[in-house]
């Protein structure tokens, strides 16, 4: 398959090379090893891989079928059509990094409209072209900071609430390195708010990292960490649901050093976990420091504007092992498709969003905490997600819920032993008020059985 | 030319998209954290869709063109793994649902470890990594941290060629390694008595890309990671160069102890004009413990009546999570597709016709352009972009010149040890009539090189732009649209 030659094309093709078959190409590869025999299945045509796939993609249920309060990070959130078209076209689809800036306007006009647009609702003065998610965008957050004191300060604190699986992340990628991570112990008061992370603020502090709204769903303001943090000299970094900036205030605003999220809300399908997209944002005066690509605008020498990848001697293939990070390829084409969805969106659209996901939330927060046994855990303000202290364990309640074609929330207790018996409940745009209902009248008999 | 910028073709009041009106009671809004603005553009569809067909109109891409970047692997992506990855069954999943509602998604990827397992020789696979960068820092803290459970800390030395990809040492750096560059011999291969000199008690491994850079395998492979081994040291592989040896041999065979693998290279999945990627890593027996979490498994047996179930376990000694969830899952799937219809033979027929490909057009070019390691090559080679009698021009100035011809350029200026590198790598998919125009046109640029070396110095003329200033744009540093733009009504 894929393969254009014909018996005469392999022919002349050896003849001209100047050997007589296709296996002596390979005389260097020590012949005890030379082709073995692969014990795969037999190819398929087309229309039977087709046939395939499509059988092991209906042994899944998806939130087509379900309807779906599981957020934790990703979520549910409606995708234009035009989204998908865009980011289909084989002009974008099947082009390389922009590196030859003559023949890749395009996509680099694209990231700078990217960059634009995320710099714009992180209220952020630079950004770059992404990372792979919006755990390893915090992990480069620590990265940077680390190299922004020169490795002098070794202290990360990371908020409780910021997501698991993203603390878990930069502790893997620090691995290697001095860098001690607190603030995040089992010791840790969940219920508290930022300001906890305060008195943990010292000179040896590089950078503090919370999430708005946090992993458990609510906003706080983060203004007295930032001054708390610089008046130590040391950094913030914020992750975001980008989704919630359509409405609040944006970290840029609160004086944050470092703004970081997952972009997958921004018109990216669940698509079981990737590929999706790290947001990273910063102050023009860090720009030098922060990873990944940028896109410049520039002039051509026929004086016309145009784009063209820029500082790009702080990347891997010029530094080398004086990069400020490995990373190399990202995640352009999503990066494209949250382009895409803010721009059909527009100020107007984006807000749209965020209050149906505002509203909706609170309508199915106010209900579910009316019930017996269910009570609101926090009375922080939240965005789009809250946490229900259940009255049995949820992978019980969720088991249940499932029998009715609902996918219910998050079971905390996974990451948060002192959580046990908490759900952690999304609501975006495309829960109608009747799936609401139904998780209600659910979770009633629930408690009543 | 010029398309405008988003900021300027927006409109106060347009929107491309509405949404349905609230069905439930409006909650009250925090008013403290609300944001009083918004400075996003505003567009109808038909404005976003011209904006961004025109932009698209202005890439190259393999959809349009040759494209033989070096190293890069770009190849044919069929349509059909675009179907796929898009079924609703794997779209549309949610990556925390019960493990019971996505059976489908974990059979796939527990059939994808698996095959990987098999083409590379490795005893475990994770499909985590997001791509071949993040591959390498995988595979790097997996040594560390094998020799570390072994209480052998002294070990901080990692060895890399000259030839290697900027990634590796960039990778090595961020994972605590000290890096020690080696050099390559005159046939481009390991130069085996630097190696020798580096062999003690405080090697971690050796990264080795192979075939390399050069596109040249090496010829000593096996006393390379003898010598490694002898020392206590690990190998890891970079399978950026995977696609000459699939059904050829396998990494794990060679001695290989851990490697990733590129599937938006091998596997043909697009490069999206940066990304994303995906890149798996293979290990040797010994390492599988060490796997970044999660890992997917059978978790119980199935029969004749009942499919296996396939769950999520955490390898005992596992380096941690590398991002979250499980990996770039709709590249899984585009692989997945690709791989069902090569086969065995298919992906034999793969590596055996790149390297057929890249042979035939280094044939046809090498009187004409100077090849620094005059062999056989694998999938990709590297030649010399200057000639005595035309000092003037450059390697650049072949790059530019190529896109008159409706050509891509190859990777120019890598590898750093060749002299004004062109490195080109046509792939299988590439029939022999573009081979042949290809090679014309280099030939037809060496010539105006001598007699009209103007045309290539003021190359590109046919593009949508031409050459840039790349110092203004570092210097005035221009990362996002004015968004006083917006304010307009």
């Amino acid at each position: 398959m894929f393969i254009p030659h014909t018996d005469a094309d392999r022919t002349a093709m050896l003849k001209t090379i100047g050997i007589d078959k296709l296996e002596n190409l390979f005389i260097d590869v020590p012949a005890r090893y030379r082709f073995p025999a692969l014990n795969l299945p037999p190819a398929l045509t087309e229309m039977e891989a087709s046939a395939e796939l499509q059988t092991i993609a209906q042994v899944n249920e998806s939130v087509h079928e379900l309807a779906c309060f599981l957020g934790a990070g990703v979520y549910n959130h409606y995708v234009p059509a035009a989204v998908d078209a865009m980011i289909r076209r084989g002009e974008f689809l099947t082009a390389y990094t922009p590196y030859q800036p003559e023949l890749s306007q395009g996509t680099l006009q694209a990231i700078f409209e990217y960059q634009s647009n995320i710099a714009a609702l992180t209220g952020m003065e630079v950004c770059n072209a992404s990372h792979y998610d919006g755990a390893t965008a915090v992990a480069e957050a620590v990265n940077m900071a680390h190299a922004n004191f020169r490795g002098k300060r070794l202290k990360i604190i990371l908020s409780p609430g910021l997501h698991p699986q993203y603390r878990q992340t930069a502790r893997t990628y620090a691995e290697g390195s001095e860098i001690v991570f607190l603030g995040d112990d089992l010791r840790a008061d969940l219920q508290a708010g930022p300001e906890q992370l305060i008195p943990l603020i010292d000179q040896d502090t590089a950078l503090v990292i919370v999430q708005y709204p946090d992993f458990f769903g609510r906003v706080y303001d983060y203004t007295k960490v930032a001054e708390a943090a610089h008046a130590m000299g040391a950094l913030l970094a914020v992750s975001v649901n980008p989704i919630a900036l359509g409405l609040l205030k944006p970290p840029g605003f609160m004086d944050a050093d470092i703004v970081t999220g997952e972009g997958q809300p921004l018109g990216i399908p669940l698509s079981f976990g990737g590929p999706y997209l790290g947001l990273f944002a910063t102050k023009k005066e860090y720009v030098r420091k922060m990873a990944g690509r940028l896109a410049g605008e520039t002039v051509d020498n026929r004086g016309q504007r145009a784009y063209v990848l820029t500082l790009t001697a702080r990347e891997q293939h010029i530094r080398r092992e004086k990069a400020t990070s490995n990373i190399c390829t990202n995640q352009g084409l999503m990066a494209l498709a949250s382009t895409v969805y803010l721009s059909l969106l527009g100020k107007n659209g984006l807000r749209q969003v965020a209050e149906l996901c505002f509203h909706k939330a609170h309508y199915a927060a106010q209900a579910i905490s009316a019930l017996h046994g269910y009570f609101l855990w926090s009375a922080t303000p939240f965005f789009d997600e809250f946490v229900i202290q259940t009255p049995k364990p949820v992978s019980e309640i969720n088991d249940v819920l499932l029998d009715h074609d609902i996918l219910g929330g998050y079971d905390l207790s996974h990451d948060y032993p002192s959580l046990d018996r908490h759900m952690l409940i999304a609501v975006t745009e495309m829960n109608t008020r009747e799936d609401i209902d139904q998780l209600v009248e659910v979770l009633t008999e629930v408690s009543d059985g | 030319m010029g398309e405008p910028q988003l900021c300027d073709i927006s409109v106060s009041g347009r929107q491309g998209i509405s949404f349905p009106q609230p069905d439930v009671p409006l909650a009250d809004l925090p008013e403290s954290f609300l944001r009083d603005d918004l400075p996003l553009p505003e567009l109808t569809e038909l404005d976003v869709i011209r904006h961004y067909t025109r932009l698209s109109q202005l890439n190259y891409s393999i959809d349009t063109g040759f494209y033989p970047l070096g190293s890069c692997t770009m190849k044919y992506n069929p349509k059909i793994n675009e179907e796929t990855a898009r079924y609703p069954g794997f779209a549309f999943t949610h990556p925390l649902q019960p493990i019971e509602t996505v059976q489908g998604n974990l059979a796939l990827m527990y059939s994808l470890q698996e095959w990987l397992k098999e083409i590379g020789g490795f005893a475990g696979i994770t499909l985590q990594p997001a791509a071949g960068a993040q591959g390498e820092l995988t595979g790097v803290l997996i040594i560390r941290a094998y020799h570390r459970a072994r209480n052998d800390t002294r070990r901080i030395k990692i060895l890399i060629p000259d030839s290697a990809h900027g990634t590796n040492p960039a990778t090595s750096a961020m994972s605590g390694l000290n890096v020690v560059e080696l050099k390559s011999d005159p046939r481009g291969n390991v130069d085996l008595d630097a190696l020798k000199q580096e062999c003690d008690d405080t090697l971690a491994g050796l990264m080795l890309t192979n075939p390399n850079t050069l596109g040249l395998f090496d010829e000593h492979v096996e006393q390379v990671i003898d010598l490694v081994h002898g020392a206590g040291g690990l190998v890891y592989g970079d399978g950026a160069n995977l696609n000459a040896l699939l059904g050829v041999v396998r990494p794990g065979d060679l001695g290989f102890d851990v490697m990733h693998f590129n599937l938006h290279k091998t596997f043909s999945t697009p490069h999206g004009g940066g990304g994303p990627g995906s890149g798996p890593v293979g290990v040797a027996a010994h390492l599988v413990d060490f796997l970044p979490s999660p890992v997917v498994t059978i978790i119980e047996e199935g029969d004749e009546d009942m499919p296996p179930l396939y769950g999520f376990i955490d390898p005992p000694k596992s380096i941690g999570r590398m991002k979250s969830f499980y990996g770039h899952f709709g590249m899984f799937v585009r692989t997945y597709t690709y791989i069902s219809m090569l086969g065995p033979e298919g992906l034999r027929k793969i590596a055996e016709h790149s390297v057929l490909n890249a042979n035939y057009l280094l044939a046809l070019i090498k009187g004409t352009y100077h090849l620094p390691y005059d062999r056989l090559c694998m999938h990709e080679f590297v030649v010399e972009g200057q000639w005595a009698d035309a000092p003037d021009i450059h390697a650049l100035d072949i790059a530019k010149r190529l896109m008159d011809y409706k050509f891509h350029p190859p990777t120019n200026y890598f590898p750093l040890i060749v002299h004004e590198a062109l490195m080109i790598e046509p792939t299988e998919t590439e029939s022999k009539e573009t081979l042949d125009t290809f090679a014309e046109a280099l030939i037809k640029i060496a010539d105006e090189a001598r007699h009209n070396p103007g045309l290539l110095k003021e190359a590109p003329h046919s593009t949508p732009v031409g050459r840039l200033d790349e110092v203004r744009a570092a210097k005035q540093l221009v990362l996002c649209c004015d968004v006083g733009a917006l304010d307009k009504d």
